[in-house]
């Protein structure tokens, strides 16, 4: 509304211009979609005034792939490729979910030996992942030797990945049922049936002895770095009842004090039969949220380390018959993937595919906080707070 | 000689020296960091990684040059020279040896320190031109970093020059050869940290390269830089980094001179001895790069005024008293 002034009207007009500072306009940035830290296409639309941020707006769909629709077209076994791709840092661990909420329609009971080559692998994506993360959260904070270290050490894991299913990055090894044999084993029809590679033992041993030393790594050269606690202690603090009212799920939540992992409260895995801790954090800072993610390493190899040890005998295969229909039914399975909590709602009309697949994905979940946690933040802790998110834009836009 | 002739020839020396030591540099970085993260690649590469700098450096001289439509044109291609003149001016009072240097000027340190600020303009002026935002922030940054980090850097010289009563920067070799002893063991330790780290923010390296930032802001001021241009600014950056570790050690690591040597031959160990410690203090600067993060603008604003500009004032303070007593 304008209005002339009138000097008359406005008899504190002298005094209010002494102490009125210079008001200038915020200017909007946009940071992404091409950003080097905006983990691939994120966009954010922030107004700045200097370095302050005083509001953020995240823009997502930039990957969209339509995973969702694209499962309506495919049958029960071919889904799995497509959940492999969701998040790319843990494609093992997205296959499982979906794999268990068909096999709970169709009421079959999977073999011990299988679900546990299923919780190995799993837990080998969890530690792959967050290998990434301890690389790429120092590297956008600015230490850029991180990333190297956890690369090489997380190249061992893949290894190890690849050598059971064939695959670094999709491994797409889950049967309906089951697991898949190892590459000319013969027909699955067979009682006992090799899944695991020679000398798996031997190099999940050695493999997982070197991540419990790259942990140690991490902790002297990322978490006791000064400057690194300087970066991340008091930033970007979510509290446990924000982060309970956005769905905030995973090592985010944890972060904040809440004790909630699926891997303790639900029982698609047989994680019961080992012994390990869920690391909590107290403050929800950036620095927590490092903290958590990593101590889950030691506990990742803890259990993989158990589970070689008492691994099962046995088939690997239930029964299942030759063309899978899955019965009319629906269900929710969700699993504590390395980056939360990851469902699928699978609506099944009886057909050959699902009729309807509704994914819940955690990093979509966990980046809905951004908008809050960034109001007010500088610009460098922006980075920061998004690097502790530990997002993968496939895992945002499925 | 004239003087003109001998004006040619020193100039011609410098910029000849000036790339050849900032090609030295970049092969040390890149064969550290890789040393330090377990890279293979720069070990191996290339006749064991040792054409890499001159690989790079052609590289750029191929490149296009890029420039934005809605650059400030003159501003933006000129950026680049006030940078690396600059840098390269400093070379003037680095003594090599007693002779051995491009003018042995009675004020050098006040030189020293009055030219090293040319630079600041540079990366303002390359930052507000290039019409981009991340740009700008990065040239403001650098801006307010430079002018905070100026001070402790003068400072802690000041020391240096208090018990040395000179500016001259043969001077202040010639007194610590006296005196028997380098200035950093010899009283002006904390001088020589302060002056370090003020050094590595006046290079925006890390732990202090919020203005290139390139996880924060793309590139900084040097953003919509590219080919040539691009080059310069990355070369200016390593001839800074010789620049500023050989006056470090010219101030508190007694330059050209190690004892027991003949002080005759000077001219012939002076500029070994001098590059020697210069790429000691440089591979400790790369250590560090490689190792930390980055601070945050206002903890690196925070450093400087509340810890090292008081720590710089005390350490002058102690010194004159010191040079009072004595």
């Amino acid at each position: 509304m304008s209005q002339t002034m009138d000097p008359n009207n406005m008899p504190f007009l002298s005094e209010a211009s002494v102490s009125v500072e210079i008001e200038t306009e915020d200017m909007t940035l946009n940071i992404g979609p091409q950003h080097p830290s905006t983990h691939g296409v994120l966009r954010l639309v922030a107004k700045v005034n200097g370095e302050k941020i005083s509001s953020v707006e995240p823009v997502l769909g930039y990957m969209h792939r339509g995973y969702e629709k694209l499962a309506e077209v495919r049958t029960y076994p071919q889904v799995t490729t497509l959940v492999n791709r969701i998040d790319w840092v843990s494609g093992f661990a997205n296959e499982i979910p979906f794999i268990a909420g068909a096999e709970k329609l169709m009421e079959i009971e999977v073999p011990e030996r299988a679900q546990y080559i299923r919780l190995i692998l799993t837990e080998m994506a969890r530690i792959s992942s967050h290998f990434v993360f301890n690389g790429a959260f120092p590297l956008e904070i600015g230490a850029l030797t991180p990333i190297f270290l956890a690369m090489e050490d997380r190249e061992r894991v893949l290894d190890l990945l690849e050598s059971v299913t064939g695959g670094r990055f999709h491994p797409n090894f889950n049967r309906i049922g089951g697991v898949k044999p190892v590459a000319g084993a013969g027909p699955t029809t067979k009682k006992d049936i090799q899944d695991l590679p020679a000398g798996f033992y031997h190099d999940t041993k050695v493999a997982m002895e070197k991540v419990l030393k790259a942990v140690d790594t991490f902790e002297d050269l990322i978490g006791g770095n000064e400057v690194f606690q300087a970066r991340t202690k008091k930033v970007g603090i979510l509290t446990k009842e924000v982060a309970e009212e956005y769905g905030v799920s995973g090592p985010i939540l944890r972060a904040s004090g809440v004790e909630f992992d699926l891997r303790k409260q639900s029982d698609y895995l047989p994680y019961d039969k080992f012994d390990f801790e869920i690391p909590i954090g107290e403050n929800g800072d950036c620095f927590d949220r490092w903290s958590v993610r990593t101590s889950e390493m030691r506990e990742s190899a803890k259990i993989i380390l158990q589970a070689i040890e008492d691994m099962p005998s046995g088939p690997i295969q239930a029964k299942v018959p030759k063309v899978i229909k899955v019965p009319k039914g629906q269900t929710y399975v969700r699993a504590e993937n390395p980056k939360g909590e990851m469902g699928y709602y699978i609506i099944s009309e009886g057909g050959l595919g699902p009729y309807r697949l509704k994914i819940r994905t955690a990093s979509f979940s966990n980046i809905s906080i951004l908008p809050i946690m960034l109001e007010g933040a500088l610009l460098p802790d922006l980075i920061a707070i998004m690097g502790s998110l530990d997002f993968v834009l496939g895992d945002v836009d499925r | 000689m004239s003087f003109s002739s001998e004006l040619l020839i020193k100039v011609l020396v410098v910029l000849a020296t000036a790339p050849v030591m900032a090609l030295g540099l970049t092969l040390l970085e890149v064969k550290g960091s890789a040393w330090m993260q377990r890279r293979p690649g720069p070990l191996h590469v290339g006749l064991r990684g040792f054409i890499f700098p001159l690989a790079t450096a052609a590289k750029y001289f191929q490149k296009e040059t890029i420039i934005p439509k809605d650059v400030d044109e003159p501003v933006f291609k000129w950026a680049p020279a006030w940078v690396i003149a600059a840098v390269v001016g400093l070379f003037t009072i680095i003594p090599l040896s007693p002779t051995l240097i491009v003018r042995d000027l009675e004020l050098g340190v006040f030189f020293l320190l009055a030219i090293s600020s040319i630079s600041t303009i540079g990366v303002l002026t390359a930052g507000w031109s290039s019409a981009n935002k991340f740009s700008l922030m990065g040239g403001l940054r650098a801006a307010g970093q430079l002018i905070a980090y100026e001070l402790p850097l003068i400072l802690s010289v000041v020391g240096v020059v208090i018990q040395a009563e000179t500016m001259s920067t043969v001077g202040i070799v010639e007194k610590q050869i006296e005196f028997g002893f380098p200035f950093v063991i010899a009283g002006q330790g904390i001088a020589f940290i302060i002056f370090m780290i003020a050094a590595t923010a006046e290079m925006m390296r890390t732990p202090f390269d919020m203005p290139i930032g390139e996880s924060e802001l793309t590139m900084g001021f040097m953003t919509e830089y590219s080919g040539i241009r691009f080059l310069i600014f990355y070369i200016s950056e390593y001839i800074n980094l010789f620049v500023m570790c050989a006056i470090a050690s010219t101030l508190f690591l007694g330059g050209y001179h190690i004892p027991l040597l003949p002080t005759e031959w000077v001219n012939f160990y002076g500029p070994l001895v001098l590059i020697g410690k210069t790429f000691t203090l440089a591979f400790l600067l790369i250590a560090i790069r490689w190792s930390f993060p980055r601070f945050r603008e206002d903890q690196l604003q925070t450093l400087a005024w509340k810890v090292l500009i008081p720590l710089s004032l005390l350490n002058i303070m102690v010194t004159a008293i010191m040079k009072v007593v004595f």
